[in-house]
């Protein structure tokens, strides 16, 4: 299996290679998030209780799942950078970061919004908002540090340290509403066991959350093949390339 | 590997251990105070796993289910008063459970009715009697069209109090 990875810690294929995947995971991201979104907002039935409001769980849920993987997924990467001292993993870590962070923001801004009809309140400080908050504190500390310095090598150092440690809030947000008496309510939609929605409500949802997913996967691809860019800039396949471009 | 790698490594996994040692003791050490609310057999007997009781006086804020029938409105105000008591699954009362009685002089939220989860954030006084001032509904993690909650023979309509 190393073998067959080693190739792509050289920028410039994992350059073209992401050049490939970014197409493939734009167009399923548009007819997924197409069919989901309008099946979700438009045809799926309105909840007993909450009436028409309820349908913010289709943006809502998928978002805070996607800040939570995304975490995971940077923290990974800043992980291998640090041990394997990889350049690619905290280019990639880099990349993941403001996607996760604005993901986190949609979760908070959302949930904000169907809070107040629904609770009574804008925020309150239960054990799994704040520590969503403190999620989106994380991030943009990453993205503050991986900012830092001048030298990207020592930038990834200290950002991935960040990251690696917060992944501790992850299983925090995950249980809160398990641990501790929250007015968030638990989980509706998990992989184990049966969703605690009716099947017609649960279907448009796994069209928003894989459509939000591969949305995730494109603009990341992206970010990613910018940041490839800007920091391999002074060598001559990037020169190349720049050349080819302006003709 | 080679032995630089393995002692990055080893330093990385230990401080990660290290740091979800310390994380899971203070959260430990603070779990009675992450905790939202008091249930309404905690207002009468303590804290499930600490004792801890809550002092009349106190303010705090306290969860459970509106008992059917026990919302009072008054005729020409706001005030409205109703029992709650702990909730439970599956849902049910029984007129021996531990309730506590919740005066709030406001606007109820949407999703408040009977039989519902409920937080109230008030001050304790004599007798179970919270003056809240402040009420929020708290959602279950279910959802269901109308058609289904009808065939299970929930009642789907906002009751007015």
């Amino acid at each position: 299996m190393w073998k067959w990875l080693h190739p792509y810690a050289n920028p410039e294929i994992t350059y073209h290679f992401t050049g490939k995947l970014t197409p493939w995971f734009t167009w399923l991201s548009i007819i997924l998030l197409a069919i989901g979104l309008t099946w979700a907002l438009l045809f799926a039935p309105a909840d007993y209780q909450q009436g028409e409001s309820f349908r913010i769980f289709y943006i809502h849920v998928p978002a805070a799942i996607l800040s939570m993987s995304i975490y995971v997924g940077m923290a990974i990467a800043a992980f291998s950078g640090l041990v394997w001292q990889l350049k690619l993993a905290d280019a990639s870590a880099a990349a993941l970061a403001p996607v996760g962070a604005v993901f986190t923001a949609i979760a908070l801004i959302t949930g904000a919004a169907w809070g107040k009809p629904m609770w009574g309140t804008w925020w309150i400080w239960d054990a799994r908002l704040t520590s969503e908050l403190i999620l989106l504190f994380l991030y943009l500390g990453v993205i503050a540090l991986h900012n830092a310095f001048e030298d990207k090598a020592l930038a990834g150092k200290a950002a991935g340290i960040l990251a690696i440690v917060g992944v501790i809030n992850i299983p925090i947000i995950k249980y809160s509403v398990e641990w501790w008496n929250t007015l968030h309510q638990g989980a509706t939609v998990s992989k184990f066991g049966k969703p605690a929605m009716s099947a017609d409500m649960y279907w448009p949802f796994l069209f928003c959350f894989f459509g939000f997913a591969f949305f995730v996967a494109a603009v990341t691809c992206l970010r990613f093949k910018t940041e490839i860019l800007s920091r391999n800039s002074m060598r001559p396949w990037v020169k190349a390339l720049v050349k080819e471009e302006i003709k | 590997m080679n032995p630089r790698r393995k002692k990055r490594l080893t330093i990385i996994l230990s401080v990660l251990i290290g740091l979800s040692v310390v994380a899971g003791l203070v959260l430990y050490a603070l779990s009675q105070n992450i905790d939202l609310f008091f249930k309404p057999s905690e207002i009468h007997q303590g804290k499930e796993d600490t004792g801890l009781k809550a002092q009349l006086g106190q303010r705090i804020r306290i969860g459970g289910l509106v008992v059917p029938g026990s919302v009072k409105r008054d005729e020409s105000s706001l005030k409205v008063s109703f029992k709650l008591a702990d909730m439970r699954m599956p849902i049910a009362f029984n007129d021996a459970d531990p309730m506590v009685t919740v005066k709030y002089d406001g606007i109820l939220p949407d999703l408040f009715r009977e039989g519902q989860g409920i937080v109230a954030n008030g001050v304790l006084a004599e007798g179970f009697i919270i003056e809240a001032s402040e009420v929020l509904a708290k959602h279950d993690e279910n959802y269901m069209p109308k058609e289904l909650a009808e065939d299970a023979g929930k009642a789907h309509t906002k009751p007015s109090y």
